[in-house]
């Protein structure tokens, strides 16, 4: 890094919200040719210092210099006319286009003012591949692919567009195992031919395989500034979170022995995704879904929430067969049950009502009497849950779209906790949140669970597995393939069953899907 | 998947429509008492392509997820104007005719600055520049009249070679010089994609300012070519309030018809024009089988009904619920 003069550097930049001061003073040097971590928590400034950089948000004082020359961006396309590409933690895709168009948006190959279809496909088909996903078509509609293709997509528009600095906010969180891997090469690849990377992500494993420099932002400010690897991943949570870091996971009773089973399936199929699956979660139990993403652990939820038509096999509660036709089916009555959705933006919460409302909504037929809303009854439950849950809000009339990612999730969880859930079901509930609420979020399921809640929670984040679950079933093609308890929880036997690999033999089953 | 397919999936809205739209006329030409013939081909023509010239502008619309109100105001508006200035000698004629649709374009440029530039809810925003428009086409007819070069209006409604009509040869030149560049330009994709997601679009840097202003001039233009026609069918001008209207919420119908989504970012025009041939299709079968005019508009409403209907079919093969709310 030394001796390289730096492309880009900001100083003393300050936004502010309202009266939320997001960002104060702010300073960050890029380099070309490297990789440079921006570590923080949820609401240290990230996401406003790269929003600042791509253009989104003017700044209310600071400069920015590129090649040495002042510049400031209007708009994001401003910014990459400039050569500043960022993908965003939330998409930018659209989703009624098809890949290739969305690849092109911003600037397609045009020939008589008109878009050149021929060139257009040939730039998406390329990109695609730079981004190692050419497995994608750039005829599909972006709305039909799952998660982490569209986020594949997002990377390979931004690599169409020719970055000198390219910026990912999370641009990980979404994707399968084998996809950060290419992703990684690909990152490794652009920092030799020269661009700087700006890598935002809340993966201590992924900055570590490839940052070159880190930067730790807190309460707006940048705190700390070091060459990756010379400080231990202790040292920068607490540079992170300004506080001593204790034990992150609490501690595991294991289940009572006198538990009875809550939740069982039995032979559970559902189209081609679901195959003959067969579980049962106990009083007091957390089993942990895991695999690699999308291999039917979001369908397996859906399947016991009600959502899915046309599954075959059973679902038992407390032991007796039930048909669960619906959501509210789910959430009512004996069953008890509760989902805390995998998007939180578009199946958890509604953002532009208020945080009050938010909570209510599940609850309401039981804050209500013959129909009418007992606002003194639901003001005690909203504020049990509010203190339970510690979520930071201005005030509960507030539109719970102006709280941060960690605070929206808590407000989800809240809201299905105030019907008193038997059986919960988690789908990736940490995605895109900070170390701080990570981990009350898992004191909170241990309490529930001592409280005798029977627990179903998929992660993607293996060391969630391992810490928090009493068993672990890992999901392969749609089937369970291994199930693994207490001890035998590890890294190892987690990737290894996520794989498919057979522990002896080294054979690796990788057909269909993967 | 092959690449076929992506585009199958991609058409099937139109293909849906021109498939209602094939089977009603086969059901109307069969039952007509003259038959499958040209005269039969081109009355029909002539009634149809004036709710397909609303039905694109509408389009235009609906793919930023906006809507026109006005559209039928303006259609109404440049009826009027036409049955003042398209007369006279070839030149004059002309010039009628680029004042006419000069002043669509202006009428949706003004809906489109108020939208976009103004930040007001298309709908109301459109309400009132549609009441204005029609105001104003009240003070150029206060009463029906007026005239029109009658010689373009043969020509333009008569037929060409004796078989195809004119008026189905000029839908297809507006198609071609109107919404097949505008859906192949960069601002037809910018009006999509804000259609679709407004926020993505404006993350990406795409010109949608631009687009949705290009979608919604364009749209004031295709509604006065649509009130240009009228006056060639009718030979005058008339500020018909109930007929504005009606052309307004029939060019809604008839994009839904067509496959384009009211959220915008989907369909396209091609269906919406197959959707309003099909709707006055439907209105025209009523008169094949002698009912009582009194029943036409139940019956109009229960077949709209039917053929929408068709199009939530879809919904019954979703396994995946949460499949419903996309």
């Amino acid at each position: 890094m030394d001796g390289a003069a730096p492309l880009f550097r900001m100083e003393g930049i300050s936004k502010r919200y309202g009266g939320v001061r997001a960002l104060e003073k702010a300073d960050l040097t890029v380099t070309a040719g490297g990789i440079h971590a921006i570590l923080g928590e949820n609401g240290a400034g990230k996401s406003t210092l790269i929003k600042v950089m791509a253009g989104v948000v003017a700044p209310d004082e600071g400069t920015m210099t590129l090649d040495g020359h002042e510049v400031s961006f209007a708009s994001p396309a401003a910014a990459n006319q400039a050569g500043i590409v960022c993908i965003f933690q939330e998409l930018s895709l659209i989703p009624e286009l098809s890949v290739a168009d969305n690849i092109v948006i911003s600037d397609p190959p045009k020939r008589f003012g008109m878009i050149d279809r021929k060139a257009q496909r040939r730039i998406a088909e390329q990109a695609l591949a730079r981004a190692g996903a050419s497995d994608i078509h750039p005829c599909a509609l972006v709305k039909d692919l799952p998660l982490s293709r569209r986020q594949m997509v997002e990377i390979a528009k931004a690599l169409a567009r020719k970055p000198r600095i390219l910026i990912l906010d999370e641009a990980t969180s979404a994707l399968t195992a084998a996809d950060v891997a290419k992703v990684f090469e690909v990152l490794k690849r652009l920092r030799s031919e020269g661009l700087a990377l700006l890598y935002i992500s809340h993966r201590m494993n992924e900055i570590a395989e490839l940052a070159d420099h880190c930067t730790v932002f807190r309460n707006g400010r940048n705190v700390a500034s070091y060459p990756a690897g010379s400080k231990s991943d202790n040292e920068v949570v607490e540079l992170m979170i300004g506080r001593e870091y204790s034990h992150i996971f609490p501690p595991k009773p294991g289940p009572a022995p006198a538990a009875t089973t809550v939740l069982e399936a039995r032979k559970l199929s559902w189209a081609d995704r679901l195959d003959n699956i067969s579980l049962s979660v106990k009083a007091g139990e957390i089993v942990g879904l895991g695999g690699l993403d999308g291999q039917g652990q979001r369908e397996l939820l859906l399947a016991f929430f009600g959502v899915l038509r046309g599954i075959s096999g059973e679902i038992l509660i407390d032991g007796k067969p039930v048909s669960i036709a619906s959501p509210t089916a789910a959430s009512h009555g004996r069953i008890g049950m509760a989902l805390i959705p995998e998007d939180r933006k578009t199946e958890g919460l509604m953002l532009p009502m208020t945080v009050r409302e938010n909570l209510s909504f599940a609850a309401l037929d039981r804050l209500s009497k013959a129909g009418i809303i007992d606002r003194v009854a639901e003001q005690r439950l909203i504020d049990d849950m509010v203190g339970l849950l510690a979520i930071k809000t201005a005030g509960l009339d507030i539109p719970v779209g102006a709280l941060s990612g960690g605070n929206q999730q808590k407000v989800v969880i809240a809201k299905w906790l105030m019907r008193q859930p038997r059986i919960i079901l988690l789908n990736d509930p940490t995605r895109g949140i900070d170390v701080g609420t990570k981990q009350e979020l898992y004191q909170l399921m241990r309490k529930l669970a001592d409280a005798g809640a029977a627990i179903l929670f998929y992660s993607t984040d293996y060391d969630e597995l391992i810490g928090c679950c009493d068993r672990v079933l890992v999901l392969y093609d749609g089937a369970v393939k291994r199930e693994l308890v207490g001890a035998e929880i590890t890294e190892h036997a987690l990737i290894a069953s996520a794989l498919n690999i057979h522990g002896d033999d080294n054979r690796i089953g990788l057909g269909g899907k993967a | 998947m092959k690449d076929w397919r992506y585009w199958l999936a991609e058409q099937r809205g139109t293909l849906f429509a021109f498939g209602i739209f094939i089977v009603m006329f086969a059901i109307y030409s069969a039952n007509h008492p003259a038959g499958f013939t040209a005269n039969v081909v081109q009355t029909a023509a002539n009634k149809g392509v004036l709710l397909a010239f609303v039905a694109m502008a509408q389009t235009l619309v609906v793919i930023t997820a906006g809507i026109d109100l006005s559209v039928g105001m303006i259609f109404t508006l440049t009826n009027c104007m036409a049955s003042w200035l398209v007369i006279g000698t070839g030149l004059e004629t002309g010039f009628g005719v680029l004042a006419v649709l000069g002043t669509g374009l202006l009428c949706g440029a003004i809906n489109g600055a108020i939208i976009i530039y103004g930040r007001l809810q298309p709908i109301v925003a459109t309400i009132a520049t549609g009441a204005v428009f029609f105001g104003l086409a009240l003070l150029l007819r206060p009463v029906p009249g007026g005239s029109v070069n009658e010689d373009l209006a043969d020509f333009l409604t008569g037929r060409f070679f004796g078989v195809v009509p004119a008026s189905l040869v000029a839908l297809l030149v507006v198609v071609l010089v109107v919404w097949v560049p505008f859906s192949r330009s960069e601002f037809g994709r910018a009006a999509y994609a804000a259609g679709s997601s407004e926020m993505a679009a404006y993350m990406s840097g795409v010109p949608i300012r631009r687009g949705k202003f290009l979608a919604y001039t364009l749209a004031g233009l295709l509604a006065a070519i649509g009130g240009l026609f009228l006056t060639f069918f009718t030979y005058t001008g008339e500020a018909a309030y109930a007929s504005g209207n009606a052309y307004t919420l029939f060019s809604i119908a008839a994009v839904v018809l067509g496959g384009v989504s009211l959220f915008g970012g989907k369909g396209s025009a091609i269906g919406a024009i197959f959707g309003a041939l099909a709707f006055r299709t439907i209105g025209d079968l009523l008169f094949v089988f002698d009912f009582d005019p009194l029943w036409q508009p139940l019956f109009q409403g229960v077949i709209l009904l039917i053929a929408v209907s068709l199009g939530a079919f879809a919904l019954f093969r979703v396994r995946n619920r949460l499949e419903w709310f996309l």
